[in-house]
């Protein structure tokens, strides 16, 4: 930036990048325009069906000639949606607080730190993402039932409060944090405490934000042991709440209803996007390496 | 100062996890454990009042998947029964259909199950095997009994001997139709396909095609992922002259006369040959024909409701399925039936309880609120249901109904799936790909009774 | 190897070393920071895991109450079945086609984004849309536009193309899902590189410019081996994704046509919980963790090398 204070040296060098630039940036765009439609269609197309009378919904039109909104109302009415958003809320926030704590935490301490058993714990830690959830079920549903959490929000949550692949992403980023700024800080006598949080989370404040998304995304679309281990409808999130629906007789209905009730699950997660969306866009500007 | 910071942090998270664990802790207790109090309570009462006549307080767990007139009935049926025997309080719960094998398998090493389960027949077999079912008390369910008032197929319950599980009510294959697309054919409405030469032929001058060659109406709605599988075994295999296993359930007879692979290149050929369905077309069977974009489909009666509710403006009749050399159908049913683990007084409960749910008043509302047939001779054959307009067809079939025999639900009708697919995808030769059938089939059920064995 | 191992500590360790109490205060620290995770792994995880582990020696029917030692008979019958065999095969057509797609694309639209100014929040989110959504949900929409007469078809036929079998198909349905799972996992993987991209200082490449190298040099030489952390994972975590490829699969197809699709999970999960064949479904279980465990080692030791370089 400080550069345009000799414009006339500068304009020179300028223009003959800026040509190849502006092009750069159009093709840019285009590229990304053209992404767009292929990320975009499938998602309009739900949100399309989700409007349409079950006579419509195999035209090929986009747009609904008469959007059916009472779709929505028969979601809501005779089902406990609200509270299903509730505890998927409830549960995924919670969860994610508690991943984003520990897995900062350990991440850094397996990027920045030598100790003894330090790989074997790395591998330990990774090795736990090599099994399906499927098979753990049993298990864990062992514990449930014999420390009494069937059923409660803990239930639900306490597999998931420390996530391996939050640890993997965690100790990736804080690789890239320069040793030498750790060790200036403790020369100057910072605790690690301090070093953690006063230097090295601001430096991967992206990194942070992301998996805060990341977790609270894969907790609030979690199904499989939520299933298992809710048992009354008040505790269900919404992926459980969902399930209900699909029935032994699959139904032309049953699309407008599954796309219904797809686009509500999602409709409180873009809000949440949005929200986050800034948090990083600000972790990002003041990353103090930019 | 900086490390106390850190420590108080870390104990505030432990005891923030601790407390919410002991929260949810006695939450759940209060929940889940219901029945444990209530035993240790009847527990105390039968050691006080031993020679006390009246009965005991007991609650029982009754388990089937979500589907809601039938959740909506038994809670009513619940209610009944309650008034009925004061002691004995029922709770419903229900699992989504997709899962409901995973989430009952997952509970059970945990101790945790129902004393009345509802179940498919055909999961029965792997049931019982496991140790997980007890057989019907004979002196409340006497096989004469059953054998003398049910339909014949509700013998497929029997294994070794003995019942496992009665239904309530059971369904029958038959023949749909869209009789405006009849009429729009130039067919008579009133005169369905009898024999599988006719469904042929009808099938092909019903179905349409665009400029383009994509169906526009398929014929006959075609999708081996859905009722195909049953009515090749139960249907055509049957009709054919054919068996579907011998007399112990341990042979595989489809490949022992002709009839199998006759019945089997029939089922085929109305998507290699004549053209009239394929698979996938608006989703699948019941779909194509609900939207009006399949002429005939074979399906169930408990598609009636679905209809109804779906596409109350459809056009639709119901005749039996077209016969060859002889008439069958399918029938299936959801059986309930006792876990092992149920003694004493949820016994007996848990026995009042099924008693009451294969009764004949309960078996006239299930079938009038569900339109599930009556498992009972005398319920079903009365004449209010054999002259419904839309019953009647599954009805009058029932004398004819079969329920083959499973070892493993999926796996049969994947490897019946597989077998179709190779003719249809790969060109394998059609008699190929039934002897390969077949003997995959053979080998599941030689595994299974081999273990049977130990 | 020996060398990295013996020269990264003593960089690391140099400062600790001038005062040994501060070297203590550091032990404490790593370990009080270890303790709480390593317990939750060890209760939650790795004992679930062993348990698994010691079932495939057994003959587990899931109701049943009785779990007979078996010795290796259920590893010996999953290796028998050619299902399972196919399921591998699959499975490494899942890893070997989607996790470069997965990658590259990616990448792309990382690098696309940075090249831009207006817009970029907007075009972020749309993109990271797709990974809002449920796995289930995704799946159903896919198969919905995929079907026979669903609306992929129908513009196929407007433009006059033949219509395709999509998912019908045993050649075109494995790579279907592939996209699928792609689509859907662009928006993380973006937001990953994104991340990565974002630490990169601006420096290196002001440098570069000056040296006078172009784009791709800059790239070659000054992206990608920053980059290579966050490469890293992304390859550890697609791969280990992409092998246990399985709710799209269920939902998608099922398994079929023909097995085309079916996936090492679905085949555990199918004999698990379909089945009840708890024993098989575990001795399965620990085929897929040696296979992940093996690949996760080798791209740890092989990238990992790269980046000392």
């Amino acid at each position: 930036m400080s550069k345009t204070a000799q414009p006339g040296l500068v304009w020179k060098r300028k223009t003959g990048i800026t040509g190849d630039r502006y092009a750069i940036i159009w093709v840019s765009y285009i590229l990304l325009a053209l992404g767009l439609i292929f990320m975009v269609f499938p998602f309009l197309w739900m949100i399309a069906t989700s409007l349409k009378s079950p006579q419509e919904i195999y035209s090929l039109s986009l747009i609904p000639s008469a959007p059916a909104w009472e779709n929505y109302a028969t979601l809501f009415s005779g089902t406990a949606f609200g509270r299903w958003i509730v505890n998927s809320f409830i549960v995924a926030v919670l969860t994610t607080i508690s991943v984003c704590f520990f897995d900062t935490v350990i991440g850094y301490v397996l990027a920045k730190f030598n100790f003894h058993g330090k790989k074997i714990i790395y591998l330990l830690i990774l090795s736990t993402l090599m099994v399906p959830t499927e098979m753990l079920i049993i298990p864990w549903f062992l514990y449930a039932v014999n420390f009494g959490w069937v059923d409660t929000y803990w239930g639900v949550m306490f597999p998931g409060v420390i996530s391996a692949f939050g640890i993997f992403l965690m100790k990736q980023f804080m690789e890239s944090v320069p040793s030498d700024l750790l060790d200036a800080a403790r020369i100057d006598g910072m605790g690690e405490w301090g070093i953690l949080v006063r230097i090295v989370v601001p430096l991967v404040r992206s990194a942070v934000a992301t998996l805060c998304i990341l977790s609270f995304l894969g907790n609030w679309n979690a199904f499989i042991w939520p299933l298992i281990v809710t048992q009354t409808e008040e505790m269900f999130t919404i992926p459980v709440g969902m399930a209900f629906f699909s029935s032994e007789a699959r139904d032309s209905s049953n699309w407008v209803q599954i796309m219904t009730g797809a686009t509500v699950s999602v409709l409180p997660l873009i809000i949440v996007f949005l929200l986050f969306q800034k948090q990083i866009v600000r972790g990002i500007a003041t990353t103090g390496m930019k | 100062m900086k490390k106390r910071s850190f420590y108080t942090l870390w104990a505030t998270l432990l005891l923030g996890t601790v407390m919410l664990a002991g929260c949810a802790g006695a939450n759940g207790g209060n929940k889940t454990d219901s029945s444990g109090p209530a035993k240790t309570s009847s527990y105390e009462k039968s050691n006080t009042t031993v020679s006390a006549e009246q009965p005991k307080e007991v609650t029982i767990e009754y388990w089937q998947y979500e589907f809601p007139a039938k959740v909506e009935l038994i809670n009513e049926l619940i209610k009944q029964f309650e008034q009925e025997h004061p002691h004995i309080t029922v709770k419903q719960t229900n699992f989504p259909y997709d899962q409901y094998n995973q989430k009952v398998a997952t509970l059970v090493p945990a101790g945790k199950g129902p004393d009345v389960i509802n179940l498919y027949y055909g999961w029965l077999p792997k049931y019982v095997s496991s140790g997980y079912l007890q057989p019907l008390p004979e002196s409340e369910f006497p096989a004469a009994d059953i054998e003398e008032h049910f339909f014949p197929f509700v013998e497929t319950a029997k294994l070794g001997g003995k019942y496992y599980a009665l239904p309530t009510g059971v369904r029958t294959l038959g023949l749909y139709y869209n009789k405006d697309l009849f009429t729009k054919a130039g067919l008579d409405p009133a005169k369905p396909p009898t024999t599988w030469e006719e469904l042929v032929e009808y099938a092909k001058q019903l179905t349409e095609r665009d400029s383009k060659g994509q169906f526009v109406i398929e014929g006959f709605a075609w999708e081996p992922g859905s009722q195909l599988h049953h009515w090749f075994r139960d249907g055509l295999l049957y009709q054919a002259g054919g068996q579907d296993t011998s007399e112990d359930r341990k042979r595989i007879l489809w490949n022992e006369s002709p009839a199998g692979l006759e019945a089997f290149k029939y089922l085929i050929d109305f998507a290699k040959e004549h053209k009239v369905g394929i698979n996938g077309f608006y989703t699948d069977d019941a779909n194509a024909f609900k939207t009006g974009h399949a002429a005939i489909n074979v399906d169930g009666s408990y598609r009636l409701g679905s209809l109804r509710k779906d596409a109350p403006d459809l056009n639709y009749a119901i005749a039996p399925l077209p016969a060859y050399k002889n008439k069958s159908t399918q029938a299936s049913f959801w059986a309930n039936a006792i876990p092992s683990t149920v003694k004493d007084e949820k016994l007996a409960a848990a026995t009042e309880f099924l008693k009451f749910l294969t009764s004949k008043g309960v078996q006239e509302q299930w079938v009038e609120r569900i339109g599930e047939l009556p498992a009972q001779k005398e319920v079903a054959l009365q004449d209010k249901y054999v002259n419904d307009e839309f019953l009647g067809a599954f009805i009058a079939q029932l004398p004819d109904g079969r329920a083959h025999f499973f070892i493993d639900e999926t796996q049969e009708r994947t490897l019946f799936i597989e077998a179709v697919d190779q003719v249809l995808l790969t060109n394998v030769p059609i008699d190929k790909a039934f002897a390969e059938l077949v003997a995959k089939t053979q080998k599941l059920y030689d595994d299974y009774w081999s273990k049977q064995g130990n | 190897m020996e060398q990295v191992e013996v020269a990264a500590p003593s960089r690391k360790l140099t400062l600790p070393l001038w005062r040994l109490g501060l070297r203590k205060k550091r032990y404490l620290f790593i370990y009080s920071c270890l303790l709480i995770p390593l317990i939750f792994f060890i209760i939650v995880r790795v004992l679930p895991i062993l348990y698994s582990f010691h079932v495939s020696f057994r003959q587990w029917d899931l109701l049943s109450q009785t779990k007979p030692f078996v010795g290796l008979s259920n590893y010996a019958a999953i290796f028998q079945d050619e299902v399972f065999v196919r399921t591998i095969r699959n499975t490494l057509i899942y890893v070997v086609a989607g996790v470069p797609g997965q990658l590259a694309v990616g990448l792309a639209i990382a690098l696309l984004l940075q090249r831009i100014v207006r817009f970029r929040g907007f075009f972020r989110t749309v993109y990271f849309i797709p990974h809002i959504t449920s796995v289930v949900a995704v799946s159903w929409v896919f198969r919905w536009i995929l079907m026979k007469n669903g609306v992929a078809n129908g513009v196929l036929l407007e433009l006059g193309l033949p219509a395709q079998p999509f998912l019908y198909s045993p050649s075109q349905a494995v790579y279907w899902i592939i996209i699928a799972v792609i689509w859907q996992n662009i928006g993380f993987q973006m937001l990953v590189f994104l991340a990565g991209l974002e630490n990169i200082p601006r420096l290196y490449y002001d440098a570069a410019s000056i040296d006078g190298a172009g784009r791709w040099r800059k790239f070659i030489h000054i992206t990608l081996p920053l980059l290579n952390p966050v490469l890293l994972f992304s390859i550890v975590i697609a791969s280990i994704g992409f092998l246990q490829t399985f709710t799209q699969v269920l939902n998608m197809t099922a398994g079929g046509p023909l097995n085309s699709t079916n996936s090492i999970v679905l085949y555990i999960y199918n004999r698990a919980f379909k089945s009840f064949e708890m024993g098989q479904a575990s001795a399965a279980t620990v085929v897929l963790f040696l296979l992940i465990l093996t690949l996760t080692i080798l791209q740890l030791k092989v990238l990992n090398r790269k980046v000392e370089h």
